[in-house]
């Protein structure tokens, strides 16, 4: 039997990492993802699970931890947030290319400069070309579900690529709110085991990992990281649909909301979603007809599904909640107008940059978003700015 | 990703297929720098002066790649293939043994 809970982010997904007892846990503390492996450590000393944990001197230490781990053919996790993240950085590509199934659990929290410890998506995206599989969760119940699934899908042989969680942080990591707790057996059944037939600690056979691959390995190498993403969208899907088998509950690559006939949407990734929601059930009431997507899945991107479900969409509104001072949008602005690109016209949209380190955006901000997708509407294509920012104090 | 492409380590080279290398670049298998010729990075070439050599065998420890091959407790001519041409063992050899000449005209 499933079990009622209250629980912060941080405590829900610390405890699907206990039911899933990793090899490996090679974390170091950074708010607001401190909690987890804090969470781990305490359940190491309670006997609750074996896992070695190992306190490290850094995040690049953290995942080279995992590297070796991994390497060896157990399951390595770890959790990480903000600058710890962008430390990684370095390894986290390593943990790509070469193939391991890591998982980590990522707090987001905006990238220092100037420094802020508050929610903003700046950390993950600036790994979203690392050839991670990226996973973003609205709530805390999502946050342990996706824990539930990533292992799974991380290590399918026709993937094996490593895999992070995304939450929000304080908002989903810190906020205590209700979730449902699955049954540890039926976890434990659901995520099975790991066994990988080449692994560097096989006294039978040797193995060597990470090779130097010079200009006549490197693009093959490159073009069997891009196959494995692209298996990943049928395993994600699979995985998926198998743990809404087992425990009830749909998860798709995005979520619809409010979208069957809707004119007005907009684009959005995790908590901020469920704000938006609120908005969209007052705007209803009044008769709008406004939707939402919530992308989940952002690497692989399912740009075909996604200009499909907004195929029939007036006025579109991507929300990015990092910048990336690109010159042309932030990264899910880019990818969402990327996706459309060929697929679907006449689209108006505009990408809207909001909730940088923090900053609230409201019911009644996101009914203005719409308002304002109601007038772009009848606004020529050529006089929308390619992006806004919403939330900010400005002379008018 | 095929178990067929999995034990092909030791024949993958420079013409393989994206499919045929395996996952993650592991390589399977111990001893196979031997396969990857390194000779084609050298200056400079040694001379062993077989009039000179005592077969000492400390040039053998001191060579970083696998130059020196040994027989019966005695070096051979140096492995070409390999050689990058570093000049340790001319400068460890106390009997003047071995000299360094510019690539090429080794032969």
């Amino acid at each position: 039997m499933s079990k009622r809970a209250n629980m912060s982010g941080n405590e829900a997904i610390s405890n699907a990492i206990r039911q899933i007892n990793p090899d490996v846990v090679g974390a170091f503390p950074i708010t607001p993802s401190t909690e987890i492996p804090q969470y781990i450590s305490k359940f190491v000393a309670d006997d609750l699970i074996d896992t070695e944990f190992v306190a490290v001197e850094s995040e690049h230490s953290a995942m080279s931890v995992c590297l070796g781990a991994s390497a060896s053919g157990v399951r390595a996790m770890t959790a990480t947030s903000s600058c710890g993240m962008a430390l990684m950085y370095e390894l986290l590509y390593v943990a790509a290319s070469d193939r391991l199934p890591i998982v980590l659990a990522a707090v987001n929290r905006a990238l220092t400069g100037p420094i802020n410890i508050n929610v903003d998506h700046s950390d993950t995206m600036g790994a979203k070309d690392s050839g991670w599989i990226q996973i973003y969760s609205e709530n805390a119940q999502e946050a342990y579900d996706n824990m539930l699934m990533a292992h799974r899908i991380a290590e399918h042989p026709e993937v094996m690529l490593p895999t992070m969680i995304c939450q929000d942080g304080f908002v989903t990591s810190h906020a205590i709110g209700n979730i449902l707790l699955e049954d540890d057996d039926k976890v434990k059944a659901f995520v099975g085991t790991y066994d990988p037939e080449k692994h560097i600690l096989n006294p039978e056979e040797s193995v060597g990992v990470g090779p130097y691959s010079i200009g006549a390995y490197y693009m093959e190498m490159k073009i069997a990281q891009f196959r494995a993403m692209e298996n990943a969208r049928k395993v994600i899907s699979d995985v998926s649909s198998d743990f809404e088998k087992v425990f009830g509950r749909k998860y798709g690559m995005f979520e619809e909301y409010e979208m069957a006939d809707a004119e007005l949407a907009i684009v959005i990734m995790s908590s901020a979603a469920g704000t938006a929601k609120d908005a969209i059930d007052n705007l209803r009431a009044r008769g709008v007809k406004a939707g939402l997507i919530k992308l989940r899945v952002f690497r692989p991107f399912p740009a075909a599904e996604l200009a499909e479900a907004l195929k029939g969409v007036k006025a579109l509104a991507i929300m990015d909640r990092s910048d990336g001072f690109t010159g042309n949008g932030g990264p899910l602005g880019s990818e969402v107008k990327g996706a459309l690109y060929g697929r679907t016209d006449g689209i108006k949209t505009i990408n809207i940059v909001f909730g940088l380190g923090g900053r609230d955006v409201t019911v009644e901000g996101y009914e203005e978003v719409y308002e304002n997708l109601e007038k772009l509407k009848s606004t020529p294509a050529e006089e929308i700015p390619y992006c806004i920012h919403l939330g900010q104090r400005e002379e008018k | 990703m095929s178990d067929k492409n999995l034990d092909k380590m030791g024949h993958i080279n420079e013409l393989s297929p994206w499919q045929d290398i395996t996952v993650g670049g592991f390589v399977i298998g111990e001893g196979n720098s031997k396969f990857f010729n390194t000779g084609d990075w050298r200056t400079k070439a040694p001379i062993w002066n077989q009039e000179n050599c005592k077969q000492c065998l400390l040039c053998f420890p001191w060579c970083p790649d696998s130059s020196i091959p040994i027989e019966n407790s005695k070096r051979l001519e140096f492995d070409m293939e390999h050689c990058k041409g570093c000049g340790i063992c001319a400068k460890v050899c106390p009997f003047s043994a071995i000299s360094m000449v510019a690539a090429g005209e080794e032969k």
